[in-house]
């Protein structure tokens, strides 16, 4: 044995009893090797395969799924850029192509020392300050040409990031409005003992009165969720706590996370109570990787309050802790079930539903998933009733709905609205410069332009997880559109055909059209793709992926129009792009190495 | 069973036991609805959506919904048809699919569903994804350019043979099946040809060595009838129910 792989059992042997020889943790070895050899070596699959009793292959399927975990090495430092449309906005890639030429390598490249790699990676959910970056999992907001030039010098000599400035690291609440929930004070233990002192089926009764509903999109009664639960058969039931943030231009469950942490976990003490669960995990995504250390200490306080334990305040059959689970880079883990498998050690591959989690969840058992903000919301209905919290909203969305603000506006940030206001409304509360159109719900949401900001935020007319990125009249929608499709083809998990191969093909078109090649033919290909993964695909993810491409056809055809060819059709074959790598290795870019067609230049001329 | 045990498929009462997926009791009552991933011995995978169809006007997998009485699918439309070629043109052109040459032309499921669904052309760029073959065990070829994703493989190694073989990794279209053993090849795995999963593979991907065109193209299965006759024929042959 080589000391090499003797060094990696030593590790192995240390991580494996750190996690419990739990093949469920899975994910999360994998997660600590990473960050221990700056990649999953090929040697230590095999060898936790054995160590789990997991055959060979479905190690492989995982370490293969997640994007933070690498099978090559990554760079000792490595520095990851948030790609949301919202960062490109802010200048990301001139500061980018910076720091590439400072360090001396290419985005997607480790250095020849292997010291530094640089890469770009799905929204990182600093949209209100960015442009954001990751150094080794950990947040760094408000990226601007200094701040990169001292990242450069700090790597150059070599400075454990845990001795880096601590202002790179400091991010922001930014809440801009706050109302019932983020406007209240909180005292730890509260919403429990209230719940305790209602009773299970009269805090249950209150729940249902409330009418609240999920906050993470899809809009379900949290009250018939978590009865479908309590009254499931099985031994166990899990709560999860939903924190994995992907939506680009989404980041208020960082907020509650980071500032109203007791909220979260007293709602996941709710949500235990009134289902009879002992065990709750907080699914945290990758990116929030800086918060674990705060979120863990709180866990710590809240045991030693009595929120977290055994007989919690007293009540005999109530007994509930709290996991951390970390996500790793998979935008497809937000799907419930998605994350449900995440969580059991598992690559990110939505189920088939039914059976739901409510009765078939984590480990098969009755599970119930709620987003961040939800949980939240539950801890207002404890201590104030249903009834109060039906006061506000509207009658089919009660309550009050956090947004997530960035793009063209003087104050990006968190808005806390009462459902029903209206979109102009929040345009108007946080400076929108000259809205063009406002992206709702992320990339997977709704393009909405000026004629519709009379419409409401509010289930029944225009529902949203949270995020709403605003779009300035100088934006070009096309720009906007190609960022989603790039998004959406990184992050389909590939389970389907149609969304698998679907989101691939529909961002070669859309390059296609930003590279001038682009004709009327392909604008209809790219309808016909999205009735297509919007019918068939397995998950939301396929069934949204087009919906962006599809709203800015429909609304800023235009933007696409300026950049077609003057002709029917240009063929996908692109003979002058093929003979790059003859000109590579000829060393030739001279006039005559290069084809120039007769229908670029006719393009050119009457531009 | 019960007289309100139907759903109507297209216009045509099909009766079904309690339990049963649409797809299942479409065969079953020799109604044919396009698959791929489906297999009447394993439980439902749900990927390949080429039986996607209406159910009471909502796109659903009939492969993965369950038969329920007064359900009204709908599966033979111009436009469901539309879909399921261009879901057969992406499987085309994401793999590398040369018929002609292919052991399992006129056997192919992928093929043959193309024949029957009138698809021409792959229409869109192929990928022309680079994909080694494997043909380390003595009597069985792996050959990836060919994999569709469909799991069978999978399925079957896990559920009928104990062994695992098989498993899915890698995201989006760097999904590819990997053979379960440190090497990577089937070779060093305990896989044997007699093996379930060495007959469900409904493409060329997984394929006995040392036979060649023993029977001749154009005498094949597929080549003589089109699958979704021959689906109405094997349900009449085994009455199921």
């Amino acid at each position: 044995m080589t000391t090499r792989e003797a060094a990696l059992d030593t590790v192995l042997a240390d991580l494996l009893a750190r996690h419990g020889r739990d093949p469920g943790r899975l994910l999360q070895i994998l997660l600590d090797v990473q960050a221990r050899f700056t990649r999953v070596p090929p040697e230590a699959v095999p060898k936790l395969a054995a160590a789990l009793d997991l055959p060979i292959g479905e190690v492989e399927s995982t370490v293969e799924f997640y994007s933070f975990l690498s099978r090559t090495p990554v760079g000792d430092y490595r520095i990851l850029f948030s790609d949301n449309i919202t960062d490109r906005m802010l200048g990301n890639q001139t500061i980018l192509d910076h720091m590439a030429k400072r360090l001396g390598v290419r985005a997607g490249e480790v250095s020849e020392d292997g010291l530094v790699s640089l890469d770009t990676t799905s929204c990182t959910g600093m949209c209100d300050q960015g442009p954001a970056i990751l150094v080794n999992g950990i947040a760094i907001t408000r990226m601007t040409l200094r701040r990169a030039d001292q990242v450069c010098d700090l790597v150059r000599n070599r400075v454990p990031v845990a001795e880096w400035p601590a202002d790179f690291f400091r991010v922001e609440h930014n809440i801009r409005r706050a109302d019932m929930l983020l406007g209240a004070d909180f005292m730890p233990g509260s919403a429990v003992k209230a719940a305790i002192a209602l009773g299970r089926d009269r805090f249950l009764e209150e729940m249902r009165i409330s009418n609240l509903r999920g906050r993470g999109g899809a809009g379900f009664t949290t009250a018939v969720k978590w009865e479908a639960a309590r009254n499931a058969s099985g031994d166990e039931r899990y709560v999860v706590c939903n924190a994995d943030e992907g939506e680009p231009g989404t980041f208020k469950d960082r907020v509650l996370l980071q500032y109203y942490p007791e909220r979260v976990f007293e709602g996941m003490a709710l949500a235990a109570y009134a289902i009879g669960a002992r065990h709750g995990f907080l699914y945290l995504r990758g990116e929030y990787l800086y918060l674990r250390p705060m979120l863990e200490e709180k866990l710590v306080e809240l045991r030693a309050l009595g929120v977290l334990g055994r007989s919690i305040f007293g009540v005999g059959d109530f007994a509930f802790d709290i996991e951390i689970h970390m996500g790793a880079g998979a935008y497809v883990c937000g799907e419930e079930t998605a994350l449900i498998e995440s969580l059991e050690g598992k690559a990110g591959r939505p189920r088939i539903r039914p059976p739901f989690p409510v009765t078939s969840g984590y480990r098969g058992l009755p599970t119930v998933v709620n987003n961040v903000e939800t949980l939240c919301k539950v801890t207002e209905i404890a201590l104030h009733g249903g009834a109060w919290y039906r006061g506000y909203g509207t009658k089919q969305s009660t309550g009050t709905k956090i947004l997530s603000v960035s793009g063209d506006c003087a104050r990006p940030g968190i808005y806390e609205y009462p459902f029903g206001v209206r979109i102009s409304q929040v345009l108007e509360d946080c400076g929108a410069v000259r809205p063009r159109a406002v992206q709702i719900s992320g990339a997977s949401g709704q393009c909405l332009t000026p004629r519709e900001f009379g419409r409401r935020i509010a289930f029944e007319d225009v529902p949203t997880a949270g995020a709403l990125m605003i779009f300035g009249d100088h934006r070009d929608m096309f720009e906007v559109a190609l960022n989603f499709a790039h998004f959406f083809r990184h992050e389909s998990c590939g389970f389907c055909t149609p969304c698998r191969v679907g989101t691939t093909i529909q961002a070669k078109i859309m390059d296609k059209i930003a590279a001038g090649h682009g004709t009327q033919y392909e604008m209809n290909e790219l309808e016909h793709l999205h009735e297509v993964m919007r019918t068939a695909s397995h998950c939301g993810l396929g069934q949204t992926a087009g919906q962006a491409i599809a709203d800015t056809i429909a609304e800023f055809r235009g933007d696409y129009e300026k950049r077609l060819a003057r002709r029917d059709f240009e063929p996908a074959f692109d003979l002058d792009a093929a003979l790059a790598r003859a000109r590579e290795v000829t060393g030739r870019d001279d006039a005559d190495s290069r084809l120039v067609e007769e229908g670029w230049q006719l393009r050119e001329t009457t531009r | 069973m019960s007289d309100d045990a139907t759903f109507m498929l297209d216009g045509r009462p099909i009766r079904f036991e309690a339990g049963q997926s649409i797809l299942q009791a479409a065969l079953a009552a020799g109604a044919f609805i396009p698959n791929l991933c489906h297999h009447p011995e394993f439980k439902p995978h749900g990927s390949c959506k080429l039986c996607t169809v209406k159910v009471n006007g909502r796109a659903s997998s009939a492969c993965t919904t369950r038969a329920r009485a007064g359900q009204e699918v709908a599966s033979d439309t111009p436009e469901l048809n539309r879909h399921r070629r261009t879901l057969l043109q992406m499987l085309f052109v994401e793999g590398n699919h040369f018929c002609p040459g292919c052991e399992k032309s006129g056997q192919c499921r992928l093929q043959a569903l193309a024949y029957d669904l009138e698809m021409l052309n792959p229409h869109y760029e192929h990928f022309y994804p680079p994909r080694p073959i494997d043909a380390s065990h003595p009597d069985v070829l792996i050959d990836f350019n060919r994999c569709i994703l469909c799991a069978l493989c999978v399925r079957a190694s896990r559920d009928v043979d104990g062994k695992t073989v098989f498993a899915l990794a890698g995201r989006g279209t760097a999904q590819h099946l990997v053979v379960d053993c440190p090497s990577g090849k089937l070779g060093d795995t305990d896989f044997a040809a007699t093996d379930k999963a060495a007959e469900v593979c409904p493409v060329g991907a997984i394929l006995p060595k040392r036979v060649g065109f023993a029977v001749p193209i154009g005498e094949r299965p597929f080549d003589i009838e089109p699958i979704s006759v021959q689906a109405a024929h094997a349900a009449h042959a085994e009455p199921r129910g």
